[in-house]
C-alpha cells in the first residue's frame, strides 16, 4: 500500500511509557513500582459471580447502555457515596474500562476546534483522545507547591472562547493528589459562570486517604454539566475486567451511547455480572484494601523523610510523586540510571506530561516486604549520587 | 487505631514497633502502649508461628474429634471442656452448634497416639457420650493463610 494512513493517528506520539516497558521487560530480576493497577486480587465472591454468570449461559450481549441491575446499582452507589442521583434508565452508561468513556465522552461533546483544558501531570490517553476528538488540547501546567491540586487563577487563564470542557482527572494519577470540596468549590464558580463541561474522571474516587471524595458533580449546578466517570478496576481491582461507567445528564449519555453502540456493543457480560456483586457486597473488601494503600502510603512517605527526599504528601490513588530535582539529572535519566544501577524501575513523571520533569511516580501497588527493598535500594541510589555530586 | 493494629498483627506478629507506627501513621510509644493494654486485657492472647510441618521430617498427625458431652449442672460445658483442653496433645477446643456438643483438634506425633488418646483418656470420661475422629490428610489453608501458594507477579511490568 502506498496511500498515507491518518494524519492524525501518525502524528499521535506513542507513550512515554512504551520505551521505558521494553527496557524493563527484558530485565530478569528487576523490582517494578512502575504498576498503575491493584496488586490485589478480585475479591473471590465478585469472581465467584463471574464464573457463576457463565455457567448458567449468561454470554450473551446486554443492552447497549449496560445491564439494568448494574445501572442500578451504580445509581445506588453514586448516590449513597456522593448523594447525586442519576437515573439507571437516561444518566448512566456501562462502557469498557473509564477509558472508553474518556473517549466516547469528549466525541460526544466536541466540534473540531474545540478547545479541552487538560490538567498536567495527568493520566496519560486525555490529551490523545481529545486529538482525536478533533479538539485542541490546552495544558494547565500544575505546580507542586499546589499540592498538584487544580487552582482557580490557573484554570481561569487557560479559558479562552473556545473553551469547551474541563478535563478534572482527581484523586489523580500519577501525582496521587486530590481535590477537596473548598478546591472544588473555587473552581465550580468559574465553570458555571464560563459555561464549560467538566469530565470529572473518578476512577480512583475509593481510594483517598483523609476525608471520603466528593465528586465535583455534588456541588450546585454542576451535575447538568458534568460527565462523571469511574469504574471497577482501581476501587475493586478488576483491571483485567474491562468495566467503567459514564455518569451525565441524558442528553450526553444518550450521544454517548450512540457512539458507544456503534464502536462497542456493549461492555462484556460476565464482568458486567460481576460487577453488579462488587457494588452490592463489596465495600468490605474496598475498605480492607484501602487500609493496606494506606499503610504502604504512609511507609513510603515516611522512608522518603528518612533519605530525606523531597515528597509532597499525596491523598488519593495510590501513587507518590517525589522531586529529584536536587540531582541534576532529568525525571528520564533518573529512572534509566536507577533501573540499570539498582534494577529498581519508576515512572519518569514526564510520561504524564512535560510538567512531569523533575518527578517520578512511584506505584505502591506492591506489598511492603517488596517496598523495603525498593526503598532501601533507592536510599542507596541516592546516597551514592549525593556524595558524587559533593 | 486498635482495629487497624491487630488486623497487622494477627497476620504478622514479628513486626515490631518502629514500623507498627509508620504504618498506622502514629508514635511509637503509642503502639507500645496500646499492645501492652491489649495483652494485660487478654485480647492478645499469643504470638504464635505458623509452620508447615509437611515440609520438614518431622511427623505430625492432627485430627479433629467431634465429642457430644453430657453438660454438667451448674456448669454447662465448662467443666468438661475444661477437663479436656488441660491435656497438652489438645491444640483447640470449641463448643459448637448442631449435631455434637465440642469440637477437640489434636496433634500427635503418629496415628497410634490419636487412636489412645480417644480411647484411653478421652471416652473414658463420665460425660463424653460418644466421639468421632477426622484425621486431617492435607492443610490447604490455615489461620488465613494458603499453604504452598508461591505466585508469581503476572501484571505488566510498567503500566499507566
Amino acid at each position: 500500500m502506498t496511500k498515507p494512513l491518518s494524519e492524525k493517528v501518525l502524528n499521535l506520539k506513542p507513550s512515554g511509557i512504551r520505551k521505558f516497558f521494553d527496557i524493563v521487560s527484558e530485565m530478569k530480576d528487576a523490582i517494578s513500582l512502575g504498576v498503575g493497577e491493584p496488586d490485589f486480587d478480585t475479591p473471590w465472591h465478585i469472581r465467584d459471580e463471574g464464573i457463576y454468570a457463565l455457567e448458567r449461559g449468561r454470554t450473551f450481549y446486554t443492552s447497549n447502555a449496560g445491564l439494568k441491575d448494574l445501572r442500578q446499582e451504580i445509581s445506588n452507589y453514586i448516590s449513597r457515596t456522593q448523594g447525586v442521583n442519576y437515573s439507571p434508565d437516561s444518566e448512566i452508561l456501562v462502557t469498557v474500562g473509564g477509558s472508553e468513556a474518556i473517549d466516547i465522552g469528549l466525541r460526544a461533546i466536541i466540534n473540531e476546534g474545540d478547545e479541552v483544558i487538560i490538567p498536567q501531570p495527568s493520566y496519560v490517553s486525555y490529551e490523545p483522545c481529545a486529538i482525536l476528538a478533533n479538539a485542541k488540547p490546552v495544558i494547565i501546567n500544575l505546580k507542586e507547591e499546589n499540592e498538584f491540586r487544580l487552582k482557580p487563577e490557573e484554570l481561569l487563564s487557560a479559558i479562552t472562547e473556545k473553551t469547551k470542557v474541563l478535563i478534572l482527572p482527581y484523586p489523580n494519577n500519577p501525582t496521587g493528589a486530590i481535590m477537596e470540596k473548598e478546591d472544588l468549590e473555587s473552581i465550580a464558580e468559574i465553570i458555571r459562570e464560563k459555561d464549560l463541561y467538566v469530565m470529572s474522571d473518578e476512577i480512583y474516587a475509593a481510594l483517598t486517604y483523609k476525608d471520603r471524595h466528593t465528586s465535583i458533580a455534588s456541588l450546585d449546578r454542576m451535575k447538568e454539566r458534568t460527565i462523571l466517570i469511574n469504574g471497577f478496576s482501581k476501587a475493586y481491582a478488576m483491571t483485567g475486567w474491562r468495566l467503567g461507567y459514564a455518569c451525565a445528564p441524558k442528553e450526553i449519555i444518550s450521544q454517548m451511547t450512540k457512539i458507544h453502540q456503534y464502536a462497542i456493543m456493549c461492555a462484556p457480560t460476565t464482568s458486567q455480572y460481576a460487577a453488579v456483586e462488587a457494588l452490592k457486597n463489596g465495600d468490605d473488601d474496598v475498605e480492607l484494601m484501602r487500609k493496606a494503600y494506606n499503610q504502604r502510603r504512609r511507609f513510603l512517605m515516611n522512608a522518603f523523610k528518612e533519605m530525606k527526599l523531597d515528597c509532597f504528601e499525596p491523598y488519593g490513588a495510590f501513587y507518590v510523586f517525589p522531586s529529584i530535582k536536587e540531582f541534576g539529572m532529568t525525571s528520564e535519566e533518573f529512572a534509566t540510571k536507577f533501573l540499570m544501577e539498582e534494577k529498581v524501575a519508576v515512572v519518569p513523571g514526564t510520561a504524564f506530561g512535560a510538567c512531569g520533569e523533575g518527578f517520578l511516580r512511584i506505584s505502591y501497588a506492591y506489598s511492603i516486604d517488596n517496598l523495603k527493598v525498593a526503598m532501601e535500594r533507592l536510599n542507596r541510589f541516592i546516597t551514592n549520587l549525593r556524595k558524587v555530586k559533593q | 487505631m486498635r482495629e487497624e493494629l491487630l488486623a497487622i498483627l494477627e497476620k504478622n506478629s514479628r513486626i515490631d514497633f518502629k514500623e507498627l507506627a509508620v504504618l498506622l501513621g502514629v508514635s511509637e510509644e503509642k503502639v507500645l502502649e496500646e499492645i501492652t493494654a491489649l495483652e494485660k486485657d487478654g485480647i492478645i492472647c499469643g504470638y504464635h508461628t505458623l509452620i508447615n510441618w509437611e515440609k520438614t521430617s518431622i511427623e505430625k498427625v492432627n485430627a479433629l474429634i467431634e465429642v457430644k458431652v453430657t453438660p454438667q449442672r451448674g456448669q454447662g460445658f465448662d467443666r468438661i471442656a475444661e477437663r479436656i483442653y488441660n491435656y497438652p496433645e489438645v491444640r483447640a477446643v470449641y463448643l459448637i452448634s448442631g449435631g455434637y456438643d465440642l469440637l477437640v483438634t489434636l496433634e500427635e506425633k503418629t496415628l497410634k497416639e490419636i487412636a489412645n488418646f480417644v480411647s484411653d483418656k478421652l471416652s473414658t470420661l463420665d460425660s463424653v457420650l460418644s466421639t468421632a475422629t477426622h484425621f486431617i490428610l492435607k492443610k490447604y489453608k490455615d489461620h488465613g493463610t494458603i499453604i504452598n501458594q508461591n505466585r508469581n507477579d503476572e501484571r505488566e511490568v510498567i503500566t499507566p
